[in-house]
């Protein structure tokens, strides 16, 4: 193994990468990215159940406030929003510590990212379920309806089951993005994989080593989410004649 | 003459109990009336049939019962428990609708059977989490209902895999199970292909013969005359002309209905 990379020219970039060193940094920086994004894309699923069902069968007042949030997230750049709720968040965790006497608070970089992305999050996945509970056919909550099924009963059995179907590709890029986002996280000081990378690369002068062993990780996370999609997405297509097959 | 309904000539020698009584039904959609005053009884073990042209009411009619619409006016009484209305027609307790919703069986024309269900899983919902029957029970009572519609050996089937024949004597399995007090029938064949008819209306015909209580509204003409024992016919959303099918079939009144029969035939 050793002899191969030598032979490659490899040897010196095997040694910046290795686990003890850089390599573990770059690792554990995966790690938190992973944790954030994992954290932000299921806030953004309960937010964004939340904002779909309140988009649709909301009062007047409620649809309203969701429109506002959904289109003021989405028409303003990821890194801008990253900023503002950062320290605006930071800002009042603080001003309530202080009001309660105490001092400044040391913000968990973990939850900033989860809250900061979710929010982000929240505004897309809830477009994406919105537009999945619309594609459920009518007739399948009437049906529910009829036989007298109390409301959450038929979200929980019916309608959430049934638009898995619509929503999953959709969340899959949802799941994707979020993976990404944590990048601009940086911004923030945030150690996650590509500022790990970044510290790396600048204070070993091997820029190209580093950032394609970060784009390397990358990858193998959309691969990794990809398979594990694929499954979810059989899963919740269960019952449907593949379109591939023509009709059964 | 079986007197089917309490609107019918004498209502004081049947006995039977009341299963569904409607009166004074009304219900709007914007300016539009689709009812127009309704009013109708059936009692344990009538067939009730509802013919009309399109556009009649006879749907809504049937969906109001249930409140899968919201009556514009009028009175709905299920088994002798009326159902509580606000002055606008909506349904003053949600539970009340919900628990009346779980004797009233319903059979959609486009089956609506749950796609994401297996036939079985679909037959025991209801009474698995509705009614909150042991699963083992609902299962083993399930596939009985299943094979009794013809569907053994289909119960993991799921329903997109099957003729609309097949999903509808599920739907009908899927209304069995929850064991009903009555069933309501919307068109179940006007969606199924021609030689698909048969079979359905073998299992609806069965269902009557052993005394269900039922109200369907379909244009199977022949079908009517033979499983119901009363016959409504409806006309721009009031009941034009109603009684026992040998007379409504075999003697219609109204030239409204004469023309309808003579279309239809």
């Amino acid at each position: 193994m050793t002899g191969l990379l030598e032979l490659l020219g490899l040897g010196a970039s095997a040694e910046l990468l290795s686990l003890s060193g850089w390599g573990g940094n770059l690792l554990r920086g995966l790690v938190n990215s992973l944790q954030i994004a994992f954290g932000a894309f299921g806030m953004g699923l309960v937010i964004g159940l939340f904002g779909a069902y309140g988009k649709l069968y909301g009062g007047k007042v409620t649809r309203d406030l969701l429109a506002i949030y959904t289109t003021v997230i989405r028409a303003v750049p990821e890194l801008v929003l990253i900023l503002i709720l950062y320290y605006v968040g930071s800002d009042i965790i603080n001003k309530i510590s202080a009001a309660m006497g105490g001092g400044r608070v040391e913000i968990n970089g973990v939850a900033a990212g989860i809250w900061v992305l979710g929010v982000v999050q929240g505004a897309y996945a809830t477009e994406v379920l919105r537009g999945a509970i619309k594609a459920v056919p009518t007739g399948q909550i009437e049906a529910a309806k009829s036989y007298g099924m109390p409301a959450f009963m038929i979200m929980r059995r019916v309608t959430i089951p049934a638009m898995m179907s619509f929503a999953v590709p959709g969340l899959a890029n949802l799941w994707l993005i979020a993976t990404k986002d944590t990048a601009l996280l940086a911004v923030v000081g945030f150690n996650e994989l590509t500022l790990e990378t970044r510290q790396a690369a600048s204070s070993t002068r091997a820029y190209f080593t580093f950032f394609l062993a970060a784009g390397a990780l990358y990858l193998m996370v959309t691969l990794c989410s990809g398979v594990v999609f694929a499954r979810i997405e059989k899963w919740a297509r269960r019952g449907q004649p593949s379109l591939k097959g023509g009709t059964a | 003459m079986d007197t089917a309904t309490a609107d019918a000539a004498s209502p004081e020698i049947d006995t039977r109990p009341e299963a569904i009584r409607v009166a004074g039904l009304h219900k709007s959609f914007g300016d539009l009336e689709v009812l127009k005053g309704v009013s109708l009884t059936a009692r344990q073990g009538d067939v009730v049939a509802i013919i009309g042209g399109s556009g009649s009411g006879k749907s809504t009619m049937l969906r109001c019962i249930n409140f899968l619409e919201t009556p514009s006016a009028g009175q709905i009484v299920i088994g002798g428990e009326e159902v509580a209305m606000r002055p606008d027609g909506s349904p003053a307790n949600q539970k009340q609708i919900e628990r009346i919703r779980t004797r009233l069986a319903m059979v959609f024309q486009q089956f609506n059977l749950w796609t994401h269900r297996t036939l079985l899983e679909n037959v025991i919902e209801v009474p698995v989490h509705v009614l909150k029957t042991p699963r083992a029970e609902a299962e083993a009572r399930a596939r009985q209902l299943l094979e009794r519609v013809g569907l053994a050996g289909r119960e993991d089937t799921y329903p997109a895999y099957l003729s609309g024949g097949q999903q509808q004597r599920a739907a009908i399995a899927r209304a069995l199970a929850v064991d009903p007090s009555a069933m309501l029938f919307d068109e179940p064949t006007s969606a199924l292909d021609p030689e698909l008819v048969g079979e359905v209306l073998t299992v609806i015909r069965d269902l009557a013969a052993e005394g269900r209580t039922m109200l369907l509204v379909t244009h199977e003409m022949k079908f009517a005359r033979e499983v119901a024992n009363h016959v409504v016919y409806l006309y721009q959303g009031r009941i034009e002309e109603q009684g026992p099918p040998a007379e409504v079939f075999g003697n219609p009144q109204s030239e409204r209905l004469k023309q309808f029969l003579s279309s239809v035939a």
